[in-house]
């Protein structure tokens, strides 16, 4: 459903992002792509966004190249950016156009994300939480065939953040959109998805890509979730150790 | 499940100026009124006593008492509505070319990069001349009339409302015009449907900033020869050497400029309800 063929980034600025990066999600999978910070997983996501264009290789949607915001996406991004002037039926269905807020489809999505008492709520009157499952609602009111998710939970409180991932992957089960979820954090990821791609160095670039073989609802006191914990963090080790020796070659050829 | 979810004060998002017909509620209203009041009555007073008791000229400064008068005589031969009526079309005329130029250019500069490059750095320079400087130029182009008035009042609403709505649509949240370029807007609908409505909350500063310099504008506009007008019974009382007349031009300004500057604060805040922003201490949203 998403392909990504040899892709590679580099910034007006001269710096690469990412470099060769070549994975494939299939239908209805769920794919978490973790890394340290600056290895280049938003980029990837925002290049199968369409939001910017590789310099080379090719991201495919739904079988057709990317050549710009497309809607059979929908995004999440960290923050909700949901427009403060709008009440929540109304920012989930900004996509929609004028005057669809009151249709059905609004309305399923926003009970299918339990908040169908905040529909006329402003934005200002939400929790961080509620605000973020108004932003996956705005995502999913098309139904679209893919959705990405930029760090979605990161800027919320633990708590709240394990509430959501159990709620996304209720949500998740509605259709079972096949979803690129970017996080730096390996629980969320072990929770969440079938496979986890580790990216690190500089440029990045694919280090590992671990099967999470484990039932859902999955425990994360399990044995075998701390055997892919270990396994996770070793594969993550290893990228931020190459990356640490990239960065420092580069600055020893600058200097 | 998540738990189950009540609405906290789930009330109708409901617009300021709307007031709540709850009686505490009006209460406080008035006494918000109220309280806005004691120190223009107290001065007034202290005004009207020291006039009375010879402390000041009333030559010169004449006390409220006197002005009231003035302002009732003059409304009662109906000078005072014609003047005041002359004054407030011009400058309702003039308010209303100036932001409309002030909004088109301002909305291209700050979208458009190519345009803000080629008409910003111009415009910035014209800021910088006082537009009064202009007046003479504007009279022998058109005219000592109507045309040469309304458009010195407009000039002097376009600056405020330019560089307001271009600087509130350059800082709209980065985050929020992604949203839509995500969804593929196209130029128009991005500023229909997020930079407009985003930077609403400066842009009706722009708005108030450029009435009062309207009204700044109208009274040198009227003192470069005007038969009617609040300008020309500034001049008036001063020529005859009636002081009470020009207070009472003065007094009429203010209310005038008051009156106007709350309906477009208050038709203002009906489209901003929303915003998030600091409410002043002890205040209630």
């Amino acid at each position: 459903m998403i392909e990504l063929i040899s892709v590679e980034k580099r910034y007006p600025s001269g710096l690469l992002a990412v470099s060769n990066i070549d994975l494939g999600v299939a239908e209805h999978e769920i794919v978490a792509v973790i890394g340290p910070s600056g290895c280049g997983k938003s980029t990837i996501l925002r290049l199968i966004a369409g939001l910017e264009a590789p310099t080379s290789g090719t991201a495919r949607v739904a079988g057709h190249d990317v050549h710009g915001p497309d809607q059979s996406v929908g995004i999440v991004f960290q923050q909700p950016r949901l427009m403060p002037w709008l009440t929540v039926e109304k920012n989930v269905a900004f996509g929609l156009g004028k005057g669809h807020e009151s249709s059905p489809e609004v309305a399923e999505v926003i009970a299918r994300v339990g908040l169908t008492p905040f529909a006329k709520a402003l934005p200002r009157e939400l929790s961080g939480g509620m605000a973020q499952r108004v932003a996956i609602a705005r995502a999913l009111v098309t139904r679209p065939p893919v959705l990405l998710l930029d760090e979605p939970f990161s800027a919320l409180d633990a708590f709240t953040r394990i509430d959501l991932q159990t709620h996304l992957l209720e949500v998740w089960d509605w259709y079972r959109p096949t979803t690129f979820l970017v996080t730096h954090d390996i629980d969320e990821a072990l929770i969440l998805a079938d496979r986890v791609v580790v990216l690190g160095g500089s440029p990045g670039s694919i280090q590992a890509d671990i099967t999470v073989d484990l039932d859902r609802p999955r425990s994360r006191t399990a044995s075998s979730f701390h055997r892919l914990q270990d396994e996770s963090m070793t594969a993550l080790g290893r990228s931020r150790a190459s990356q640490a020796v990239a960065e420092a070659a580069r600055v020893e050829g600058v200097g | 499940m998540t738990g189950t979810l009540t609405p906290p004060s789930l009330r109708e998002p409901q617009a300021p100026g709307e007031t709540s017909s709850h009686p505490r509620e009006r209460r406080r209203r008035l006494g918000r009124v109220g309280l806005g009041l004691v120190v223009p009555i107290a001065a007034l007073a202290l005004w009207e006593l020291g006039a009375v008791t010879g402390v000041i000229s009333t030559r010169l400064i004449p006390p409220p008492s006197q002005i009231a008068t003035t302002l009732a005589d003059l409304a009662s031969d109906g000078a005072l509505w014609v003047h005041s009526l002359a004054t407030t079309l011009r400058v309702l005329a003039g308010f209303a070319l100036g932001a409309f130029a002030g909004t088109v250019l301002g909305a291209a500069t700050g979208v458009s990069n190519r345009f803000g490059t080629l008409f910003d750095p111009t415009l910035q320079a014209l800021r910088n001349i006082p537009s009064i400087a202009w007046t003479p130029l504007f009279i022998l182009w058109f005219g000592i009339f109507e045309t040469s008035k309304v458009l010195m009042i407009a000039l002097g609403v376009f600056f405020p409302v330019y560089l307001t709505f271009s600087g509130a649509i350059a800082s709209v949240d980065r985050g929020l015009v992604e949203v839509g370029k995500a969804y593929g807007f196209n130029t128009y609908t991005l500023i229909r449907r997020i930079l407009f409505p985003a930077s609403l909350p400066t842009y009706v500063i722009g708005l108030r900033n450029g009435l009062g310099l309207g009204w700044m504008f109208v009274v040198a506009a009227e003192f470069l020869g005007a038969s009617e007008g609040l300008g020309y019974l500034l001049v008036d009382g001063q020529q005859t050497g009636r002081p009470a007349v020009i207070i009472a031009s003065i007094a009429m300004f203010a209310l005038l400029g008051k009156l106007t500057d709350r309906v477009l604060a208050s038709v203002g805040a009906r489209f901003t309800y929303w915003q998030d922003g600091f409410v002043r201490e002890g205040a209630t949203r």
